[in-house]
């Protein structure tokens, strides 16, 4: 046990393992917000009046929810940002490279998420009797008012489990931007991994412990909240 | 005295033929599958009428108060709402709905928004009256329907009576030509009925066009210009209460009556 202990004390000193915590964080938290946002629109196009948009709508979350998340990030950082040369960073920054990695990381995240947020709100949406979409018709609410004042609200506290269930997936997957090379938990691992063999339990508790200290509490904060904002009816 | 179910009697259709017609059907045709759910139904409904349609479940009548505001499609035929059409799904029809106030068997208030919330909604989103305004008047019309002490709470701690009557408060709010009431008592206790049907007696003597699907017929007598009968899709029978209740001319509404009026 104090192995373990010194074997983690020597890794935190010799790598910057709070870096690449934070920078998981970043991750987690600027693709959450961009998957909200995409799968928020997503859902809305599935329940929208007008067909060619629940098309489009339907064939996005089939298309991304059953793609491996590795080749959505490829395609857009080796694609578009390697290959192609775009770049979201401005190209004379001296951290040009690692932040074109990290937004286009975070673009391939948000896509990806996007798909099971979408899903997660339409089950929401399915939550909400369809008397109360019929009574914002009738006070004379179109689509789109009915939807932000009336059916969103509620189909929001209707998926926060399983929102809160894609967060947590989210967190995790943020590892696969390892491959583009953005320095997060799991590409210091494995840089560690190379070089300090001999502190191979002391590098996976760190790393899964770092892991665990993210995921553990929005697991109870998610469950706390969908019990706390559930609609009574 | 007739005794075919499908020929319209006029007695008394016209009690109200001096007031221009507000709400009227022409034709009006629906199917869900093969079920022929409305015939051929012809209906004027005048400013100011109440009109009371009643009929045996499945007759077709809460579909047809549901078509009027176009929560249900029609297959063929014609309804216009102060003479105007009613238009395809858009923003013309959510204007004209605006103008529609609808009481559900169900209250369907939001659930998720407080009493008076549920009332400035429409007068906010929809009419563009200020927060202020919007409340003022609310308060107003809960006081109106006697829930005003409830405003801050939320429909699922409201009695299933407070939750209608607010509903009723809420359909006020808009300033509605025509009120349609689906049912409004069918999902209540029996000791709330009544203080629903008080609150909308009071709006019919106020001269608020009503139609009303019910199977209150204490309510019918009361309040109603006119009572409709429906069966099978059609419309069958109309006449003013009294004439409608003392003497049913089709077997279809002397059946029905015997049935509920046995007791």
């Amino acid at each position: 046990m104090g192995e373990l202990f010194s074997g983690m004390a020597t890794l935190l000193e010799k790598y910057d393992v709070l870096g690449a915590f934070w920078m998981t964080i970043k991750l987690t938290v600027v693709a959450a917000v961009g998957s909200l946002v995409i799968g928020t629109v997503v859902a809305i196009l599935r329940v929208a009046p007008i067909g060619a948009l629940r098309i489009f709508g339907t064939a996005y979350v089939n298309t991304i929810r059953n793609t491996p998340l590795t080749l959505i990030v490829f395609f857009f950082a080796f694609g578009f940002m390697n290959t192609l040369g775009w770049s979201i960073a401005p190209r004379d920054s001296p951290t040009s490279l690692a932040d074109n990695n990290f937004w286009f990381g975070v673009i391939g995240l948000s896509v990806y998420h996007a798909a099971f947020v979408a899903e997660a709100l339409r089950s929401g949406i399915n939550t909400v009797p369809a008397g109360q979409a019929e009574a914002a018709r009738a006070i004379g609410l179109s689509f789109m008012p009915a939807l932000t004042n009336v059916i969103l609200p509620q189909a929001f506290r209707g998926a926060i489990a399983p929102l809160g269930t894609t967060l947590i997936a989210l967190t995790k997957n943020t590892t696969v931007l390892a491959t583009i090379g953005v320095a997060e938990l799991s590409y210091i691992m494995s840089g560690m991994l190379e070089f300090n063999i001999s502190l191979l339990f002391a590098i996976f508790v760190l790393i899964a412990l770092a892991f665990v200290i993210l995921t553990l509490p929005m697991g109870f904060f998610f469950t706390w909240l969908s019990r706390r904002l559930v609609v009574q009816r | 005295m007739s005794d075919s179910p499908t020929t319209s009697v006029d007695d008394g259709v016209h009690a109200a033929s001096d007031k221009p017609a507000l709400v009227t059907l022409t034709d009006v045709n629906k199917h869900f599958g093969d079920l022929h759910v409305l015939k051929d139904i012809n209906l004027e409904i005048g400013q100011g009428e109440v009109v009371v349609v009643i009929g045996p479940s499945g007759s077709g009548k809460s579909t047809l108060c549901r078509a009027i505001n176009r929560l249900e499609t029609i297959d063929s035929g014609e309804i216009t709402i102060d003479g105007v059409r009613l238009p395809e799904e858009g923003r013309d029809l959510a204007r004209l709905r605006a103008d529609v106030g609808m009481v559900f068997q169900s209250f369907n208030l939001f659930a998720h928004k407080s009493i008076v919330d549920n009332v400035t909604l429409g007068p906010m989103k929809v009419r563009k009256q200020n927060a202020k305004q919007a409340r003022e008047r609310a308060m107003e019309l809960l006081k109106r329907v006697g829930v005003d002490s409830q405003a801050e709470k939320y429909p699922a701690q409201l009695s299933g009576g407070q939750q209608q009557r607010v509903a009723i408060a809420r359909a006020l709010a808009m300033d509605p030509k025509v009120i349609l009431f689906d049912e409004p008592t069918s999902a209540l206790d029996p000791e709330m009925v009544n203080e629903v049907l008080d609150v909308m007696v009071d709006l019919a003597h106020n001269g608020m066009t009503m139609v009303v699907v019910t199977h209150e017929m204490g309510f019918a007598r009361k309040a109603a210009d006119r009572v409709v009968f429906m069966a099978d899709g059609q419309l069958v029978e109309q006449a003013d209460p009294e004439t409608f209740f003392s003497s049913p001319q089709s077997s279809r509404a002397k059946d029905f009556l015997g049935k509920i009026l046995s007791h």
